[in-house]
């Protein structure tokens, strides 16, 4: 049965390079034509078409073709001018490779996969003649029937061309799966990036993160410097003046100075707050103390939601990625209790040895409906996780529940000792 | 009383000395690392031990683990613990053996002399005693724990103040009502944590437990 699967799936292959002519021709006259939009679409198209054939070549044949590195598709300018709208086609590797491919390749792939339904139809066809072709030579008087090098004329030949046409629906059902791994190895050679593009596209995402990750940080500073300077700052300063008045009166009126010496120590403990505020901002002392798990435990008991917490953590991870991770999960619990109107939290923190990652879920019974491209949340924890390659995912249907997938690749420090 | 001071800051060391003496306390052992305070705790057994939680060599927890590990050694040791900032999670292991003589404040509140040396007598004498900031942070938060959450508004106003180690006329004077309602409220607050008159338990130690883990 797996071979007929695999002529099946020959058969849907062969369709879809019948398809590829089409975007071929439709991508064609898109650069051909004036009209605002079209080339967009018809290269939209095209890519959601090369995606599939990408797709079928993983499910079918396990050959995983990376999908293209480049941006996905969106807001392009249209380009004036024939010239132009070609270099625009062309300019894009990615873009360039499928247009080879539905022009010229999906072609030739299309007859990798004709072979063994070609054969298998014509095996077919010589079982049909043994049947019925002896009749059709006698009674309707078809005196041209050949199969093959068989002359179809009486019940004999026509057994003949019959057994023939067996072993070609034979040969038909063998070659198909090989066929289907041909189509998706050729897949592979005519759609997969380069190495020098998958260098460029992480070179590009790198610069990318860094950069956000520099900026994150230098408003982080600046932020830091303005707190500083706003609050204990100054309140330090509005303490010695008041230290000051007291000295000046401390013959005069006892009392007052008594007064100002209050003064004075509520600025001391309010100025103190701030900056415990503000350090644990920057880097939570029990982060620091005790790592990550005990830091989201604390975060868990605090947190105004009941929160229950599950962590499998052999050792700490490095340093900066507990602290992405620990802000990540920050956020979200905030999110949380803030705007989910949720009453129950879920908090998972495992590590996978396989994948030598970090794997963290957070979900809530609230009312959903999370998105990280509204709002900036969301979307700043994706950019933390990012600088160190790490991915968010975000499943919040409307009405809830709400599902936060964070998967952070790392390295955990050899276990430390400590009293938990 | 004879007292153990831990603390790495020579200033706030010196500062605490001095203090203690003027209040007419004898330091026995001030340390500024985690080893040498375990070494101290039970070979002093003071009468109350004030230990910092962030200590040499680790910079992490090192004073809190020295506490608890002397307290293990020496059953009921009291220990105040001073730091920049509270952890309810450290306050809750502070207080997992039940044996109360425990405090966990703030460093700020040395800064109020008297109320800091009322603070180490109540530990010294096997109260226990958190920091209003603690109580409030976990005044904040949904009460998980069934027990706890069967408690009323006024209930929960005067398990807050016992954290605070205030005793039956501190809290009566806080709410302004008569000793007697509060021992009434704290007569319910036992019953419905399940907490009976025992021999060696500190019941005013495990309501405040119960309400840290809630």
């Amino acid at each position: 049965m797996k071979r007929v699967e695999a002529l099946k799936r020959s058969h849907r292959l062969w369709w879809l390079s019948v398809v590829s002519m089409h975007w071929s021709a439709t991508v064609g006259i898109a650069v051909w034509t004036p009209v605002p939009g079209f080339l967009p679409w018809a290269t939209a198209g095209m890519r959601r078409h090369v995606d599939r054939e990408r797709a079928l070549a993983g499910t079918w044949s396990g050959i995983t073709v990376e999908a293209s590195p480049a941006v996905p598709l969106g807001h392009e300018k249209e380009r004036r001018g024939l010239v132009a709208r070609y270099r625009w086609l062309l300019e894009d590797p990615q873009r360039l490779r499928e247009w080879r491919w539905v022009t010229v390749y999906g072609f030739v792939a299309g007859l990798i996969v004709s072979v063994p339904v070609g054969l298998v139809g014509y095996g077919l066809w010589g079982v049909f003649l043994a049947a019925f072709g002896p009749y059709l030579a006698r009674d309707a008087g078809w005196e041209g029937l050949w199969y093959m090098f068989v002359h179809v004329q009486n019940v004999p030949t026509g057994l003949m061309a019959g057994l023939l046409g067996l072993g070609i629906a034979r040969t038909g059902l063998w070659l198909a799966p090989r066929a289907v791994t041909r189509h998706a190895r050729f897949v592979k050679a005519a759609l997969a990036p380069s190495e020098q593009e998958l260098m460029a596209a992480r070179i590009a995402h790198l610069a990318a993160t860094r950069s956000d990750a520099a900026d994150s940080s230098a408003a982080e500073l600046r932020r830091i410097e303005r707190d500083l300077h706003d609050g204990a700052q100054a309140r330090l300063v509005a303490m010695g003046m008041t230290l000051d008045a007291a000295e000046h009166r401390l013959s005069e009126d006892p009392e007052a100075v008594r007064a100002l010496l209050a003064e004075a120590r509520a600025s001391s403990v309010a100025a103190l707050q701030e900056l415990r505020d503000l350090v644990r901002g920057i880097h939570p002392p029990v982060l620091a103390d005790r790592g990550l798990a005990d830091a989201v435990r604390s975060l868990a008991l605090l947190s105004p939601l009941s929160a229950e917490v599950t962590i499998d953590l052999p050792a700490r991870p490095e340093p900066p990625v507990e602290s992405a991770v620990y802000f990540a999960i920050a956020e979200t619990v905030t999110n949380a209790a803030k705007h989910a109107d949720a009453e129950r939290l879920w908090i998972d923190i495992a590590y996978d040895p396989e994948r030598t990652a970090l794997r963290v879920g957070v979900g809530d019974d609230g009312r959903g409906g999370a998105d990280p491209s509204r709002g900036t949340g969301l979307a700043g924890v994706e950019r933390r996780l990012a600088t160190f390659d790490g991915v968010l995912a975000v499943h919040s249907p409307v009405g809830g529940p709400t599902q936060i997938s964070m998967e952070v690749p790392c390295v955990l420090s050899s276990p430390k000792t400590t009293s938990c | 009383m004879r007292v153990v001071v831990a603390e790495d800051h020579f200033l706030l060391r010196d500062g605490l000395v001095r203090l203690l003496g003027a209040y007419g306390h004898e330091v026995v052992a001030a340390v500024d690392n985690g080893p040498e305070l375990l070494g101290a705790l039970v070979t002093e057994k003071p009468d109350v031990a004030i230990v910092d939680v962030r200590l040499p060599p680790d910079f992490s927890d090192e004073g809190l683990r020295a506490a608890l590990a002397a307290r293990a050694q020496v059953p009921g040791l009291p220990v105040l613990l001073l730091s920049q900032y509270v952890e309810p999670l450290y306050a809750r292991e502070l207080l997992a053996d039940g044996a109360g003589g425990t405090g966990y404040v703030l460093k700020d509140r040395v800064t109020n002399g008297a109320e800091f040396l009322r603070t180490i007598g109540q530990v010294a004498d096997g109260g226990t005693v958190m920091d209003p900031e603690v109580v409030s942070k976990l005044l904040a938060r949904k009460v998980r724990d069934r027990r706890v959450g069967s408690l009323t508004a006024r209930e929960h106003e005067v398990l807050g103040l016992l954290a605070q180690g205030r005793s039956n006329a501190g809290v009566a004077e806080a709410l302004v009502v008569t000793e007697k309602a509060v021992a009434k409220h704290i007569g319910n607050i036992f019953t419905k944590l399940g907490l009976y008159p025992g021999e060696s338990d500190n019941r005013r130690v495990l309501a405040v437990l119960a309400y840290l883990e809630a």
